[in-house]
């Protein structure tokens, strides 16, 4: 006797699936690699740019803050995601009523963009 | 009625248990602390994957948006931001961790037995409650065994043809209910996230 409930499951087995043969092909491929490759370390090699120019200090070090806002908004944008997608599901029994629930929802969204674009914060200089 | 031991379901959240102690285990024993961040990564895709199991299938997907999307990256940033000291730390894992650890591990053991007793009792669960639908579960259960046998295949011809299986958290209900019963909260939360990112974007520019 077949669970019903397991059909999501199920479904979900095929996303299981795709994610365990891709690290199996990233494995096969490293482990080919591997196998064929000659081995002969040398320290040269294991500079950041072998024929460039020596590295300065240590690699782990603070970044620039300017990145922050774009962490910000990317943050934003994805509660915004969290949202769309239940929407998504239901759209065509919701029709047009809903499209315009969700248009405004991202136009007031939208407005902290416009916000951020005229601020000057998205332009890298 | 006979208990449905789902065997596959079982292995699945053997595998996805294990992988989360593991990482768990290295989010709190690696010496860097950008490493540790990395290992709550996998933490959090497997409590997601779990949830999958759960069928909580929007559950799911906001563990996988916001926490590990989101959360995450907000992690990186504060640490790649701040004057955290980055690369190895000797001295990050240390003897008072251990006293750490067995305090947490009791409270955490007090809680889950707790909820689990609390919510439960001397409740038998049967797979049908699953679905959210008490009163459903007990007509089944009063059903004869030959009435429950046409119940569930008729059920499964149901799934089979992949219409509705009640609501197991699926999305669509979590959907309807926010785009129906609650759709003026709904239209705030845009103001709100708007004034956070204005607030932020305020905030973070004062350089």
């Amino acid at each position: 006797m077949p669970n019903p409930l397991n059909e999501l499951l199920r479904q979900y087995l095929t996303v299981a699936i795709f994610a365990g043969l891709g690290l199996a092909m990233v494995g096969a491929m490293l482990g080919v690699g591997w196998l064929l490759r000659p081995d002969r370390p040398e320290p040269q090699k294991y500079i950041n740019y072998e024929s460039g120019v020596d590295p300065l200090g240590v690699m782990w070090s603070q970044s620039q803050i300017r990145y922050y806002v774009f962490a910000l908004l990317f943050v934003l944008f994805d509660v915004e995601a969290v949202f769309i997608f239940p929407w998504a599901t239901r759209l065509e029994a919701y029709g047009a009523f809903g499209l315009i629930e969700m248009a405004v929802f991202i136009f007031i969204l939208a407005l902290g963009l416009v916000y951020a674009w005229r601020k000057g914060v998205l332009r890298w200089v | 009625m006979e208990t449905t031991f789902d065997l596959p379901a079982n292995i699945a959240f053997g595998v996805i248990a294990v992988a989360i102690i593991v990482a768990a285990i290295r989010v709190v024993t690696t010496r860097n602390i950008v490493h540790a961040a990395l290992w709550l990564v996998v933490v959090l895709g497997g409590v997601g994957a779990i949830y999958i199991l759960l069928q909580a299938e929007f559950v799911a997907v906001v563990q996988y948006l916001v926490y590990i999307g989101a959360i995450v990256v907000l992690f990186l940033f504060g640490i790649m931001l701040t004057r955290a000291p980055l690369g190895e730390m000797l001295d990050l894992t240390n003897r008072t961790m251990r006293v750490g650890a067995i305090i947490t591990a009791v409270i955490l053991v007090t809680i889950m037995v707790f909820s689990v007793v609390d919510s439960f009792r001397d409740e038998e669960v049967d797979f049908i409650a699953y679905s959210g639908d008490v009163a459903a579960a007990q007509t089944f259960a009063d059903l004869s065994a030959e009435e429950q046998e046409t119940v569930l295949d008729e059920v499964a011809a149901i799934g089979a043809e992949g219409t509705d299986l009640g609501p197991v958290g699926r999305t669509e209900t979590v959907s309807d209910s926010i785009f129906r019963d609650y759709l003026i909260p709904f239209e705030v939360i845009s103001a709100l996230l708007l004034a956070a990112l204005i607030g932020a974007i305020v905030i973070a520019r004062r350089d």
